[in-house]
């Protein structure tokens, strides 16, 4: 046990796409950034009738997407998003690329300026098994979808369930759910949820303008 | 390879010899009612078709040209001529646009001179070539003909029209204007509109044109030379829009003609391999262009403005609800990637079907004609995409009005 290093879950797993999926209404207008392959959207437009958009770095799976009927833009998130209007998604969806991005807090921004609603899943890097591994062997996490040292991770930013809320906080996002994972499950009230989230999914929506306290 | 004397025959991955063919559209009473307000017609229009339509007539994929383009998209008129249509690589057995699936056509666009009614054509009124008398054409009056050579080959609806350039331009003025005629849109390095860089250039071209001595106000008809040195300097200058500064570099640099070393006389007009290549494009093109046609063109080039024109450019395409599909590429100066956004933006602003890509090419405004590769990677999924939406559509609607019954 003392070699495995603990992994973080793989981003590509199913189970993110089936709580994503429960928790947005049919017929909406989606945006997936960084849809890959556009499996997400795909099932979104067939199952629940959504009308959907992905927003993709790499070509490669631009052309999946296209080749699904899935119409894909090539965007970097770090370059910002203003070729997409203000307000023209209803749901916008950030799937464990948060913390990959170099503004965090500028995706977050940019997301709740075209959509009305954003869901996002970040891993929580405050893991009672990565803090093990940290403390213990004094070694940092690696994903096991992106088995990446800490030297060429993709991975830029490390953040965790209270460094999210406070950060919700600061930009005025209103956190309308909050919901650990845990063991590959959504688990509403966890007890420990920081130290026992392997991921977490947030809802967000736009805070009022003169309320920023408001969070869930 | 055969001798320079003997004919050559065409590889077997291309289409082989092809032959252009006609037709004339807009035939009194019916003449075209152009932007300008002019009644035009008869319009001859010169066309070629590659592969063939499906009984369904739902494979035909129509390919708008650029600006000094042909109809002569793909394979050879003849075993003499080695130089193949302009997109031959794209366009063939196998390749991007797959002549054994798909059906293509190309027409020479209106006011051109390879074959479709322009300028260099006899007014049937005067029994003369129009000149300058020519009608002022706009990419709308484009793109009406080719709709209408379309209806005239017996197809509702194309596939796709796909085209670069000038001929993006046509690709998004046909999705406005007609936008139940084709089921994707493929616009390569275009924009809704030409920059106030690309007018300029274009000013340069019809100033060297219409100062040369021998243009005689468009009437150098019956003149054996014409105004051949003003259509080349507009063809150098234009050249230099369609490369990169990078490319240049690559494909010259500082290197001289004819020695290394300069020779310090100012009677030589060209030292350097990148004038004596601007020469030859200049030369080559005067061959087969005609200047009357270049100012038709430039100007039609000049005038278009989708959201001018339709309000805005979302108002413009989002009565299609075909699959767009855009790319740009990032070398490319005179048709930028911001260009493309920005219909990018407002596509999506519409809710349309909209994917976009930027492509890494050295090759500047010119790399939709040369990076073949990567085109083909990104049209083959959208077209093998969009047929099938056809063929369920199509399944949808005869189920539906057979009460569901299948009978295969």
């Amino acid at each position: 046990m003392g070699k495995k290093r603990y992994c973080m879950p793989d981003p590509q797993a199913a189970i993110t796409d089936e709580l994503l999926m429960q928790h947005i209404n049919r017929g909406s207008r989606v945006i997936d950034l960084g849809c890959g392959d556009g499996r997400l959207l795909e099932k979104l437009r067939d199952d629940h009738g959504c009308s959907v958009q992905g927003v993709e770095l790499d070509l490669s799976e631009i052309y999946t997407c296209i080749s699904r009927g899935v119409s894909a833009i090539f965007m970097d998130l770090d370059q910002g998003l203003s070729t997409i209007p203000d307000d023209a998604f209803d749901i916008a969806v950030l799937s464990q690329t948060l913390q990959q991005v170099r503004h965090p807090a500028a995706v977050l921004s940019e997301m709740l300026r075209i959509s009305r609603r954003a869901l996002v899943v970040v891993p929580n890097f405050a893991h009672w098994r990565i803090r093990q591994q940290v403390v213990i062997s004094g070694r940092t996490p690696v994903t096991q979808a992106l088995p990446y040292s800490w030297y060429n991770t993709p991975n830029l930013h490390f953040m965790s369930m209270a460094d999210f809320r406070e950060l919700a906080g600061r930009l005025n996002v209103r956190i309308v759910h909050e919901i650990p994972i845990i063991a590959g499950r959504s688990r509403r009230r966890a007890w420990l949820p920081n130290i026992r989230a392997e991921s977490l999914f947030y809802i967000l929506e736009r805070g009022n303008v003169d309320d920023s306290s408001d969070s869930a | 390879m055969a001798n320079d004397d003997s004919e050559f025959i065409p590889d077997e991955n291309s289409i082989g010899f092809v032959e252009t063919q006609h037709a004339t559209l807009f035939e009194a009473p019916n003449e075209l009612c152009l932007e300008s307000g002019v009644r035009f017609g008869p319009i001859d229009v010169a066309y070629e078709t590659y592969g063939t339509l499906s009984p369904e007539k739902d494979n035909a994929i129509f390919v708008c040209h650029a600006l000094t383009g042909d109809a002569h998209v793909a394979g050879w008129h003849d075993g003499k001529t080695k130089k193949p249509g302009w997109w031959n690589d794209f366009i063939g057995p196998g390749k991007g646009l797959d002549t054994n699936k798909y059906f293509v056509i190309c027409a020479n666009v209106l006011s051109g001179c390879t074959g479709t009614t322009g300028p260099s054509s006899i007014d049937p009124k005067s029994g003369k070539q129009y000149g300058l008398n020519f009608p002022f054409i706009t990419v709308g009056d484009i793109v009406k003909v080719h709709s209408a050579l379309v209806e005239h080959l017996g197809i509702k609806k194309l596939l796709a029209v796909i085209g670069g350039s000038l001929g993006g331009m046509q690709v998004l003025e046909w999705a406005a204007r007609f936008p139940d005629q084709m089921a994707a849109v493929v616009c390569l390095a275009a924009a809704a509109k030409l920059s106030a860089q690309g007018i300029a250039f274009n000013v340069v071209g019809r100033r060297a044109i219409f100062t040369d001595p021998k243009f005689n106000r468009g009437e150098y008809y019956d003149d054996p030379e014409g105004p051949r040195f003003g259509l080349a300097l507009a063809r150098m200058v234009a050249h230099i829009t369609y490369l990169s500064d990078v490319s240049i570099e690559d494909k010259f640099g500082r290197r001289l003609q004819n020695s290394g070393q300069f020779k310090y006389t100012l009677d030589q007009e060209t030292e350097f391999q990148v004038g004596s290549y601007l020469h030859y494009q200049g030369k080559r093109f005067v061959e087969r262009f005609d200047a009357n046609s270049y100012v038709c063109l430039t100007h039609a080039m000049d005038y278009f403005d989708l959201a001018e024109e339709h309000g805005s450019i979302r108002a413009a395409l989002e009565k299609s609800n075909a699959n767009f599909l855009l790319a740009s590429y990032t070398s490319d100066w005179l048709f930028t990637t911001a260009q493309s956004l920005e219909l990018v933006s407002e596509l999506v602003k519409g809710k349309r079907n909209v994917s976009f890509v930027e492509l890494t090419s050295s090759k500047g405004h010119d790399a939709f004609l040369l990076e073949i590769e990567p085109l083909e990677q990104l049209v083959r999924p959208l077209l093998e995409r969009t047929r099938l939406e056809i063929v369920a559509e199509r399944q949808d609607k005869t189920a539906g009005s057979s009460g569901g019954k299948h009978d295969g």
